[in-house]
């Protein structure tokens, strides 16, 4: 059990902290929970809900910055995730779009398969960001600080990564109700 | 031999305009006169070029992805639960190693079953030849924004004019 354990948020309120800072940005969820949650908490048009393709949810939002330079993109990512494509991380520090946002809901374990531990307990994913040439990077554990950081980086030049720490709750929430070719068509629609 | 900057053209003049992917010898010409004209993005793994495609073509571009064909391996998991079933477009333009089983070791497997492997998760395919060249991009273009899937347009060596002639 983690020391810091029983006085972190939880992922939920934490996703619900930057969605509610957030009006039509595009955000793109990460597969798993996330998506589950952030579904449940505020369904907008503009949120790409992953069901699969774990580790590529910061690839497909650079490939959205990229391509919508004068959109905030916000990708919502997991430990797991960012371990998989870590590789991205490089991608994103190498190319710098300004206009990046990712924000890492770090709960140490792959949650959506019955918490078995990731790396990120001893790896420093912020820090391996910084090295990768992002340009601001924050790890934060208290809401008050997420609130802080997060609406500083919509403010500042990226890429910015700010590293949430969170428990390992899962809300009760359900799959995701759209289709994916409707997720896609819904997404288009509204970030055009 | 096809020109590089003739096939870049013919690619662009079908509206391709988002370039990503992972090189290879093959396709050296190629991403060389994409670099040239400031179009190519480079990635570090081919299923993040995928998915960095998917992203582009969500905020309205026609993206092609290039790679080698080890990389339908690497990829393989986000074409199929990313790209084929949200219905993201974009043309894979895949150089065939292991052609005809002359190649290097690591290529033999891949360059045998790479047909079957595509077929098997339906991913529309076509080689290029310069006889037919026009006939082969026309169909990408009709294919891929149609059934808005990725498509693959297999590259053997010396179809399109590499970095050594």
């Amino acid at each position: 059990m983690r020391p810091e354990q029983g006085t972190l948020q939880s992922r939920a309120q934490a996703i619900g902290a930057v969605l509610e800072l957030l009006t039509d940005q595009p955000v793109i969820v990460c597969n798993g929970f996330p998506s589950r949650e952030a579904q449940k908490i505020a369904d907008r048009p503009t949120h790409f809900y992953m069901i699969g393709s774990m580790g590529v949810a910061a690839a497909i939002g650079l490939g959205v910055a990229l391509s919508k330079p004068n959109k905030t993109v916000v990708v919502l990512d997991g430990d797991g995730n960012v371990l998989m494509g870590m590789g991205t991380l490089a991608t994103v520090g190498a190319l710098k779009p300004k206009n990046f946002i990712h924000v890492v809901l770090d709960n140490e374990v792959y949650g959506s398969t019955g918490n078995q531990p990731t790396l990120s307990n001893v790896v420093r994913l912020e820090q391996v960001a910084k090295a990768a040439g992002y340009v601001n990077v924050e790890r934060v554990l208290e809401r008050e600080d997420l609130v802080y950081e997060f609406k500083d980086m919509l403010k500042k030049d990226g890429p910015n990564m700010l590293l949430v720490k969170v428990n390992e709750f899962a809300e009760d929430a359900g799959r995701i109700l759209l289709d994916p070719p409707e997720i896609t068509k819904r997404f288009m629609k509204a970030i055009e | 031999m096809i020109e590089s900057d003739a096939f870049v053209q013919a690619l662009q003049d079908m509206g391709v305009n988002f370039f990503t992917g992972v090189p290879d010898s093959i396709l050296g010409g190629i991403i060389a006169e994409l670099m040239e004209r400031r179009l190519y993005t480079p990635a570090v793994r081919e299923d993040e070029a995928v998915a960095m495609a998917a992203g582009a073509y969500m905020a309205g571009k026609i993206p092609a992805v290039l790679m080698q064909n080890s990389g339908l391996g690497t990829s393989l998991n986000a074409l199929i639960s990313l790209n084929l079933i949200y219905q993201q477009p974009c043309v894979l333009i895949v150089s065939w190693r292991g052609y005809q089983g002359k190649d290097a070791p690591e290529h033999l497997v891949m360059g045998q079953t790479m047909p079957e492997l595509l077929d098997t998760v339906k991913i529309p395919r076509r080689t290029l030849t310069e006889k037919t060249a026009v006939e082969d991009l026309k169909w990408v273009a009709e294919t891929f924004m149609k059934q808005r899937i990725p498509v693959a347009l297999l590259i053997t060596k010396g179809v399109v004019k590499g970095l050594h002639p």
